[in-house]
Parts: C-alpha cells; sequence; structure tokens
C-alpha cells in the first residue's frame, strides 16, 4: 500500500453500496407498488406462483429491508466511522467483501423467494445455504467496523459509531439465534424450536430486526448526518449516552407484543407489553436529541431539502415510535392486530423514518465521495422530499382508516353472538383503502426514480481525479 | 432463594445501574471530553466550513 492510499479514505466501497442503494431502493419499493396493486386488483397475481402475492411480498420486505436498508447502512457507517475516527477503513480485502457478499446474498434472495424456497420466518425467510453466507458477511462487516474503530486517530468514539456498532453485533447475535435450524436438504430446513417457543423466537428476532436494524443502525446515521448537515453539534451529547445505552436495555424485551392473546404464557405477553411502553421513553429522547440539534438553526429548513428530509424523518420516527407503544397495549392490540393499521404503522417507520433518514444522508454523502460540490439539481431533491412526504402520508391515513375498519368489523356480533359481518365484506369495505395505499406507494417510488436520475447526473459530472481528491484526508 | 425474588433482584440491579449510569453522564467533570466528542463529525473538514475544530474553545460550541 503505497502512501497515497494510506492518507485517504475508502470511498470506493462507500460509492458502492450508495449507488446500489438507489438501485435496491427503486426494486424494493417497485415490488411494493406491484404487491400493493395486486391486493387492489388481485388479476395481478396472474395466476402464476412465481408472481403470487404470497411469494412476492417477502421478497418486497427483503429488498427494502436488506437491499436498500441493508447498503444504505453499509455506505453510511462506512463514511461516517472513517471520518469520525479520522483513519481508512480497517481490513483491506475484507472491506470489498462485504460489498459483493450481500450483493450476492440479495441476488440469492430474489431468485430464491419467487421459487418458493423459504423458512417462513417472518423477515428470516431465506433458506440455511443463505443464512450461512449472511453470517460470513456479517462477520466481515465487524471486523471491518471494529477494526477500523480500534485503529482512530482520535480518543473518542463518537457516539453514531456506538449506535452503528450496537446494530452490528445484536444483527449477528439475532441472525444466528432464529435462524437455527435442521436442514434436511440443500433447500429445506426446519427451525431447531417448537411451538409457542418458536414463536417467541421469532418473534424475539423479529422485533429486534427493527429495533436494532431499522432503528440502532439508522440512529447511527443520525447522530452523524444530522449535526452534518445542520453544521451544529448534537443537542446534548449526555443526553445520547442514556439514548443509547437505554434504548438497547429496553428494546430487547419488546419482541412479545407481535404475539398477544397466543399460545405465549400471559406473563411473557405482559412484559412484552410493559416493556414496550417503557421503549417511548428513549425512542423521544433520541428523537428530541436530533430535533433540538437544529435549535437556532430552523431557519435552514426554509432553504435545504436534504435538512428537511432529516427532519421530516425524525418527525415520523416520533410518530411511529408513540403509535408502537399503544399498539402494544393488550386492548389496543386486539383491535389492532392483523388489520391494516399494522401494516400502516410499519410503513410510517419504513417509509417516514427509515428511507427519508436514509434518502436525507445519501443526498449529502453522494456527491462527497464522488467529489462534488452538491447533488445535480436541489430542486428536484425538494420534488423528491414533497412526494415522499405526501406518499407515507398517503399510505398510513389510508391503512388506518382500513385497519380500524376491519378491526371493528371483525370483533362485531350479533345480539346471538353470531358475527354481523363475514370477512369478504370487511374485505369489501378495505378495498378504497388499497387503491389509496397503492397511490401513496407510486408518489414515494416517484421521488426515487427522481433521486435516481439526480444521483446519475451528480456521478457523470464526476471526475476519477475529483474521487482521489476527495478521498484525502485533511 | 425463589425465582421471583431473582427476578426483582434483576429489575432493582438494571435500575441501579440505570442511574448510576445518568450520574456518571451528568457529572459535570466530563463536560469537556463530551463537548469533545460532540464535535468529531467536524473533526474532518478540509474544504468546508469546519464550524468547531476540538482545538478551538468547544466548550461554548453549541451557543455560537
Amino acid at each position: 500500500m503505497n502512501t497515497a492510499t494510506s492518507t485517504a479514505y475508502n470511498y470506493k466501497v462507500v460509492r458502492q453500496f450508495a449507488i446500489m442503494t438507489v438501485v435496491w431502493g427503486i426494486v424494493g419499493m417497485g415490488l411494493g407498488v406491484f404487491i400493493a396493486a395486486q391486493l387492489a386488483w388481485p388479476d395481478l397475481n396472474f395466476d402464476l406462483p412465481w408472481t403470487s402475492f404470497g411469494r412476492l411480498r417477502p421478497l418486497h420486505t427483503n429488498a427494502v429491508i436488506f437491499a436498500f436498508g441493508g447498503c444504505a447502512l453499509f455506505a453510511t457507517s462506512y463514511y461516517a466511522v472513517q471520518r469520525t475516527c479520522q483513519t481508512r477503513l480497517f481490513g483491506g480485502p475484507l472491506v470489498a467483501f462485504t460489498f459483493w457478499g450481500w450483493q450476492l446474498v440479495i441476488v440469492l434472495a430474489a431468485i430464491t423467494l419467487p421459487l418458493g424456497l423459504t423458512t417462513s420466518k417472518e423477515y428470516a425467510e431465506l433458506e440455511w445455504p443463505i443464512d450461512i453466507l449472511i453470517t460470513v458477511v456479517w462477520v466481515a462487516y465487524a471486523i471491518v467496523f471494529f477494526g477500523t474503530v480500534a485503529q482512530r486517530k482520535v480518543s473518542h468514539i463518537y457516539v453514531g459509531n456506538w449506535f452503528f456498532g450496537g446494530f452490528i453485533l445484536t444483527v449477528a447475535l439475532l441472525h444466528v439465534v432464529n435462524n437455527l435450524e435442521i436442514p434436511v436438504s440443500a433447500f429445506k430446513s426446519y427451525s431447531l424450536y417448537a411451538g409457542a417457543t418458536d414463536a417467541m423466537v421469532q418473534w424475539w428476532y423479529g422485533h429486534n430486526a427493527v429495533g436494532f436494524f431499522l432503528t440502532a443502525g439508522f440512529l447511527g446515521m443520525m447522530y452523524y448526518f444530522v449535526p452534518k448537515q445542520a453544521e451544529r453539534p448534537v443537542y446534548s451529547y449526555r443526553l445520547s449516552i442514556v439514548h443509547f445505552w437505554a434504548l438497547i436495555a429496553v428494546y430487547i424485551w419488546a419482541g412479545p407484543h407481535h404475539l398477544h392473546y397466543t399460545a405465549l404464557p400471559d406473563w411473557a405477553q405482559s412484559l412484552g407489553m410493559v416493556m414496550s411502553i417503557i421503549l417511548l421513553a428513549p425512542s423521544w429522547g433520541g428523537m428530541i436529541n436530533g430535533m433540538m440539534t437544529l435549535s437556532g438553526a430552523w431557519h435552514k429548513l426554509r432553504t435545504d431539502p436534504i435538512l428537511r428530509f432529516l427532519v421530516v424523518s425524525l418527525a415520523f420516527y416520533g410518530m411511529s415510535t408513540f403509535e408502537g407503544p399503544m399498539m402494544a397495549i393488550k386492548t389496543v392490540n386486539a383491535l389492532s392486530h392483523y388489520t391494516d393499521w399494522t401494516i400502516g404503522h410499519v410503513h410510517a417507520g419504513a417509509l417516514g423514518w427509515v428511507a427519508m433518514i436514509s434518502i436525507g444522508s445519501l443526498y449529502h454523502l453522494i456527491p462527497k465521495v464522488f467529489g462534488r460540490e452538491q447533488m445535480h439539481s436541489i430542486g428536484l431533491i425538494n420534488t423528491h422530499f414533497w412526494l415522499a412526504t405526501v406518499g407515507t402520508v398517503l399510505y398510513i391515513a389510508s391503512m388506518w382508516v382500513n385497519g380500524i375498519t376491519q378491526g371493528l368489523m371483525w370483533r362485531a356480533v350479533n345480539e346471538d353472538g353470531t358475527l354481523t359481518y363475514s370477512f369478504v365484506e370487511a374485505l369489501e369495505a378495505s378495498h378504497p383503502g388499497f387503491i389509496v395505499r397503492w397511490l401513496g406507494g407510486v408518489f414515494f417510488l416517484t421521488g426515487m426514480l427522481l433521486m435516481a436520475y439526480n444521483t446519475w447526473r451528480t456521478v457523470r459530472a464526476a471526475k476519477p481525479a475529483e474521487y482521489e481528491a476527495a478521498a484525502q484526508m485533511a | 432463594m425463589d425465582i421471583g425474588t431473582l427476578r426483582g433482584l434483576g429489575t432493582l440491579l438494571v435500575f441501579v445501574a440505570f442511574v448510576g449510569l445518568v450520574i456518571w453522564v451528568y457529572n459535570g467533570k466530563r463536560k469537556k471530553s463530551f463537548d469533545e466528542a460532540a464535535n468529531l463529525p467536524f473533526a474532518d473538514e478540509p474544504d468546508e466550513q469546519a464550524p468547531k475544530k476540538p482545538d478551538e474553545d468547544v466548550s461554548r460550541s453549541k451557543s455560537e
């Protein structure tokens, strides 16, 4: 390694992951729009097994969470950890391996899920050979990330890196424990756990996929990119430390709220409910810390659509982390569970928080790693912001209406104890909401297409010499 | 000791740890060190504003 590269950041892997975030975002959200259309117009299943809702829905969730969200996390964590540690990424060839390995996982998911190869565990559908590949890539990611932190040139480990580190460690633990399974052939395995234990392990994993993959990791992003874009340090560094420890200590217990009124023991259900309500405190602590970073700089929101993305994502984060604890209360859950309300709640978090903070961070990061002043068009970023916001609001509002309608219709009983409505009557009542939800998805996807165009113009204008100059350390 | 007592002690332990964390974090001695850490995102700004370098007086950095 010559001196030129050893004093330069590794931006190549950041560029690769950033571009693939946009690509997989369009693929994953495009799939989401398509399956939303299938719910409104079922003929779009085409009567083919490979294009049926049941097979494409896990492909959508895997694509948006692990392909779009995963690439965004890799890109931003590799970028932020180098800059806040003032050192080049550790690990040499392992860095490129994490990129190509992760892309291979995504491609294998895109092949196996439409073929119907699945473990049937939500967000952990991929079969055992892919699970092993994920584990290997993830261990490489941990070595690169923690190796970089270990060789830092500054004394502190910045709070954003604590969140990224917590996310990497916990996801490794969750993935391995939930995917302990016995292979019976190359493409089929059975879970090591049985019955209610299996359900509890699955939702311990499932909720912490939300808590650590979709929250802790993206909070790492928030703690770097919000101060950076607002050009002022985080509101309270002390609060950020309390935020970190409280969040990781409490999140891990919240999983049982996915299993209210099931065969899971009552005490476990109540524990999950109580811990979910307590979770409101650290969640809002973090949200307030991010928002208040703008105190004294609110005027920047008028001119900076990137900052708007970041701040509105925090608003959606605050909203969905209030809604979540409410829905975890057993009596509320009795109404909301198994209805579209849950889908709306997930997308308030996924579109409003995860996607919008990623998009804002990428608009900050892409010009930096390609050696440009800023994105090709700031106006297009603003258009994207409004498309994303309107799309998210349409999505969650229609799902609230649908969810409450479904919950009330399913529980309505006549005086003689028979059900007032058949299932199909509730389904018919949901049809307008399905169309509005699809429209919201179209808005959001259109914004991503604008982002792809904007990124393409930015990257096309960049010259390799500028890449090199941009990567030099100060 | 029965399992209920153990669980109760577990809760108490977590509570004490939380209070300990808050006391540690809000101890005035650590203010300077936290201000330094909070400015790490700006440690590396070769070509632009570089609002708050750690070698400047960082303790007032937010109120500027």
